[in-house]
């Protein structure tokens, strides 16, 4: 069949072709269609770090709102306090009786902490907690468990302290980023720029990761944790510094997509977001980096289609779709198209 | 303080009690199978909406009596369904199993809501379960004694199958070693099938038993199945002993933890305190000795 053939030929060019539809998306999209795009974007990057703990490392976390949660946090955090004038506090603390602002609020006023916050502290986070169990060769399933159960107890935690965190509402109505208005034309654009950029910097550094001597010893990890032992390695630092990798991104991510989003709050980073989380991944394909990233995309399409309309088949249908990826399609869409073009 | 010291003490021990008929299935099919199925949790919630109907249909004290065999008999189906329709094709995958698993957790959830409503349902406990004793400053009440007592049933009931029948043999010698097994013709299979279904079953009967202190409601199971996975996580692989040693440790540890700091503080703690415990024992309360390198 020459038509197949010739698609064959032009398959180098296709990742171009769509980076140059992206990057040319802000011309042709509405502010509304484009806005989304930028969210999916932002949940593409978390994506990204499942590849590398989940596909390539064995690590499967459920608890990977907890990270987004945390980088999208603190620039919500910055964000409130840089729209007040100097010595008030955010409304909601005032709602609810207090009249100071916590100490550990007092930095994120500085755009350098808030930036250096987003890229640290869920990074340090993830490496601390992964390590706590890793060390002691806890793994697989009860690594999973645990990381649910850090889900649950984050965003309880953000629910009960409503004078700190906003509560079950969480934190919104932000007017300006870094000096920048939200609401002035040239910044939707701008911001969807930085995402994509973000975006095209994490699937690059994470492709030269995963072929590097580090990705071979992750690889070997997952597949015979014991034999990487015999052989001399540890496996315990690899897996945590995927893990720290993993939690960075998620903290980008939730960053970007509280820029996008306007809100973040504990039904965005709790138990049932951080394993809807899993579930772009693997649709889009475990194993695959440019899969996450269409995964991420589709399944957040699909869901803005089908739960705005009937909010109630939206359960059934990832529930189904969980059952029908990991019994009959473990690679996901990834396999599908490598399957295809082979 | 004494008498609230004493109360949180004996609601550390229904709590205990709660997390350990949630936790033994999870327990006994992770010793087997090494799979979690993350549906546990909607077995509780199944056995919950099963009280009701049978509520409906016989009403009174004789309806709680038999709302148990039937919570038992219609999770245990449940079960074993999952079973065998899903997880024993995944069985070589345990973190694909629960993803799975996590699917029909969803999807019964949504099928209680639209079935039930999702406010849920309330179960009116019979006349010799609502009321209460005060023993010297503490009241405790009658449910949450009845639920300790039939924990302890049937814990004691798990122990004489395990140890004096000869299913309880098969279980033993599959948990210890399932390939040895195997090989001396043991039908793992029907052993994995037989578990998973009383495990269920169990679970069905602690929704009866959340049943009688709150309304059923289609996420009644998941308030207790977290605590209960990390029951599983810090008891070690498949013991009994194990399993209701750490469901008493966390039920207490969470139970006391509210003494000084509120319910989302303590629920912080208990995962603090999980993993401060796999730092010092990773293998668990109780190890069960395996020549497996890979366990």
């Amino acid at each position: 069949m020459p038509d197949l053939s010739r698609f064959q030929a032009a398959r180098p060019a296709l990742p171009w072709l769509l980076l140059g539809l992206a990057v040319a998306a802000p011309f042709a999209l509405s502010a509304y269609d484009l806005n989304l795009l930028a969210r999916f974007m932002a949940m593409a990057i978390l994506a990204l770090g499942l590849v590398l703990i989940w596909g390539h490392g064995g690590i499967l976390s459920l608890g990977q709102g907890v990270f987004f949660g945390l980088g999208g946090y603190a620039i919500a955090m910055h964000m409130k306090l840089s729209d007040l004038p100097q010595g008030e506090i955010p409304d909601f603390m005032l709602w609810s009786g207090r009249e100071s602002l916590p100490f550990w609020w007092t930095p994120f006023a500085s755009p350098v902490f808030t930036l250096a916050a987003i890229l640290i502290v869920p990074m340090l986070v993830g490496a601390l907690f992964s390590w706590a169990v890793f060390h002691r060769r806890v793994g697989g399933t009860y690594f999973a468990l645990i990381t649910q159960a850090l889900a649950l107890a984050f965003s309880t935690l953000i629910i009960s302290r409503q004078d700190v965190t906003g509560g079950f509402n969480g934190l919104t109505d932000f007017y300006s980023i870094f000096g920048f208005g939200l609401a002035s034309p040239g910044t939707g654009p701008g911001l969807y720029w930085v995402t994509l950029a973000i975006l095209c910097a994490a699937f690059v550094g994470l492709r030269w990761l995963l072929a590097s001597r580090f990705g071979i010893l992750l690889r070997a990890a997952r597949d015979g944790e014991n034999r990487v032992r015999f052989l001399g390695y540890s496996p315990t630092p690899f897996k945590v510094v995927a893990f720290a990798i993993a939690a960075l991104l998620a903290g980008v991510g939730g960053a970007l997509f509280t820029l996008h989003a306007g809100v973040v709050s504990p039904a965005l980073i709790g138990v049932v977001p951080s394993i809807e989380m899993v579930v772009w991944v693997a649709i889009g394909g475990r194993y695959s980096l440019a899969g996450a990233i269409v995964g991420a995309l589709l399944v957040n399409l699909a869901r803005d289609a089908v739960s705005s309309a009937f909010p109630e088949l939206w359960l059934y249908l990832m529930g189904a779709l969980f059952i029908f990826v990991v019994t009959l399609l473990p690679q996901g869409l990834a396999g599908l198209a490598k399957g295809k073009g082979a | 303080m004494d008498s609230l010291f004493l109360n949180q003490l004996f609601n550390g021990v229904s709590l205990a009690s709660l997390y350990l008929l949630a936790a033994l299935g999870l327990a006994l099919s992770f010793g087997l199978m090494r799979v979690i199925n993350m549906a546990h949790g909607e077995m509780l919630m199944l056995g919950g909406y099963l009280a009701w109907l049978t509520l409906l249909v016989v009403p009174g004290a004789a309806g709680i009596v038999l709302a148990i065999p039937v919570a038992f008999v219609g999770a245990a189906a449940m079960g074993g369904l999952i079973q065998s329709a899903l997880i024993r094709r995944l069985s070589a995958r345990p973190l694909d199993t629960l993803l799975a698993t996590w699917g029909v957790s969803l999807i019964l959830q949504q099928a209680a809501r639209d079935l039930f409503g999702a406010i849920g349902v309330e179960v009116r406990a019979p006349e010799w379960l609502s009321g209460s004793f005060m023993v010297g400053g503490v009241t405790l009440p009658s449910a949450r004694l009845f639920i300790i007592l039939v924990a302890a049933l049937v814990l004691a009931g798990l122990a004489l199958l395990l140890l004096r029948t000869r299913i309880g043999l098969l279980v033993r010698a599959v948990n210890q070693d399932r390939m040895m097994a195997s090989a001396v013709g043991i039908d793992v299979r029907r052993v994995d099938f037989t578990i998973f279904c009383l495990g269920s079953g169990v679970a069905g009967l602690a929704g009866v038993m959340l049943a009688l202190l709150g309304p059923v409601t289609p996420n009644v199971g998941q308030s207790y199945i977290i605590p209960a996975f990390l029951v599983v996580v810090m008891g070690g692989l498949g013991s009994i002993v194990g399993t209701t040693a750490s469901a008493i440790i966390l039920g207490l540890f969470a139970a006391l933890a509210q003494i000084f700091v509120d319910v989302s503080v303590a629920q912080m703690l208990l995962l603090v305190f999980v993993i401060l415990f796999i730092q010092v024992r990773p293998q668990g309360v109780i190890a069960v000795r395996t020549r497996q390198l890979d366990a």
